[in-house]
């Protein structure tokens, strides 16, 4: 520790100290661990089921109840990786001659079978994510993991082929787009904007919550493809060298 | 006991931003910056936590089982999603940084750039 950072320390202690105390305050009052008594969980818990068909309330709450919010967040993703994209992706040369092999025959045999199980996961969450615990969000990033153990099992060619700005930019602007399309939609229909249009099928089953399927799959594109737009661009940012390195 | 998870949350948070105030790192800065975020999440699901109560997906459960709060639980799931984007965001600007000073310590590059 340099003789600033202890100087920091010093004076930031009691300071979060002080922080810490006030907080502890103001939480002493909140209900005590165990006993809340919000009324709008147990109004959701309660009508997701018989008004939306979907037995997994959390998911009701992001897809429905709270659909406009998550539009919202949709984007938060979509522009922070619009921004990464545009920090990191300049005067890039673009190759696929760099070849990193993967030393080990026994990680490229296991991580290469552990890629489709992981695919078969992410999907799996974010296909029954009105049913049962997942969802788009969720599945959505399990199944970028599953493309990035592509990179780590088999090495830099191989993941060329999944991680490409021009394969994965038309996912990402789908993923966003389409949720506000259901949105439109609905307006157009007549109904407010994102309103639950089409039936609602039969709860607990693949086929339930009406237009929270699609909106979920929408996310679940998003993010996937945000996901490895994400770790594209850091990965080529560390692999492949700048023009302008310094 | 019924202060413990409160205690842990106000903790992660205070740890959190004591890491973020004696960093010397980008890299590290950004990762205290998510552990002070992680408490948030602590906070949100102590606060809907009920005794004996499950979670909020009825799908092998009768309908009216007591569950723990849904409402929560959503927010906690934005509040991931945020986590992730801000993250990609400040690592990609450490990123640039190192590039444009080729530094991470805050305290040079302050004294590189005035």
């Amino acid at each position: 520790m340099s003789s600033r950072q202890r100087l920091r320390a010093w004076i930031a202690a009691p300071v979060l100290g002080l922080l810490a105390a006030i907080l502890g305050w103001g939480l002493s009052g909140a209900p005590g661990f165990g006993h809340f008594h919000g009324a709008y969980g147990d109004l959701l818990s309660a009508t997701a089921v018989p008004q939306r068909h979907s037995t997994n309330v959390v998911t009701a709450i992001v897809f429905d109840y709270r659909g406009f919010d998550t539009m919202g967040e949709e984007f938060i993703l979509f522009a922070s990786v619009v921004g990464v994209v545009l920090l990191l992706r300049d005067m890039r040369e673009p190759s696929g001659d760099r070849d990193d092999p993967v030393a080990s025959d026994a990680i490229r045999l296991f991580g290469v079978l552990m890629v489709g199980v992981v695919l078969v996961v992410g999907l799996w969450l974010a296909a029954f994510g009105l049913v049962t615990p997942g969802g788009g969000f969720q599945g959505g990033v399990i199944v970028a993991g599953a493309i990035v153990l592509v990179f780590l099992a088999a090495g830099y060619r191989p993941w060329r082929a999944f991680g490409r700005q021009s394969l994965l930019d038309p996912f990402e602007g789908v993923g966003a787009a389409s949720y506000v399309a259901l949105g439109l939609a609905a307006l157009i229909a007549g109904a407010p904007f994102l309103h639950n249009l089409m039936g609602l099928g039969t709860s607990g089953t693949l086929a339930s919550g009406g237009s929270m399927t699609l909106l979920n799959w929408a996310v679940a594109v998003e993010v996937a493809a945000a996901n490895l737009v994400l770790y594209t661009e850091f990965l080529e940012s560390y692999l492949v060298p700048h023009l302008d390195e310094r | 006991m019924t202060l413990l998870a409160y205690g842990v949350a106000v903790w992660v948070f205070a740890i959190g931003i004591y890491g973020a105030i004696v960093s010397r790192n980008l890299i590290h800065l950004a990762l205290c910056l998510t552990v002070t975020q992680s408490s948030t999440y602590i906070l949100l699901l102590t606060v809907g936590y009920r005794h004996g109560a499950g979670a909020p997906i009825f799908e092998d459960v009768k309908l009216g089982t007591a569950a723990v709060d849904p409402v929560v639980q959503s927010l906690t799931l934005t509040d991931v999603v945020v986590s992730v984007t801000v993250i990609a965001l400040i690592l990609a600007l450490a990123l640039d940084v190192h590039r444009q000073s080729g530094s991470v310590d805050p305290d040079e590059i302050s004294t590189l750039n005035g």
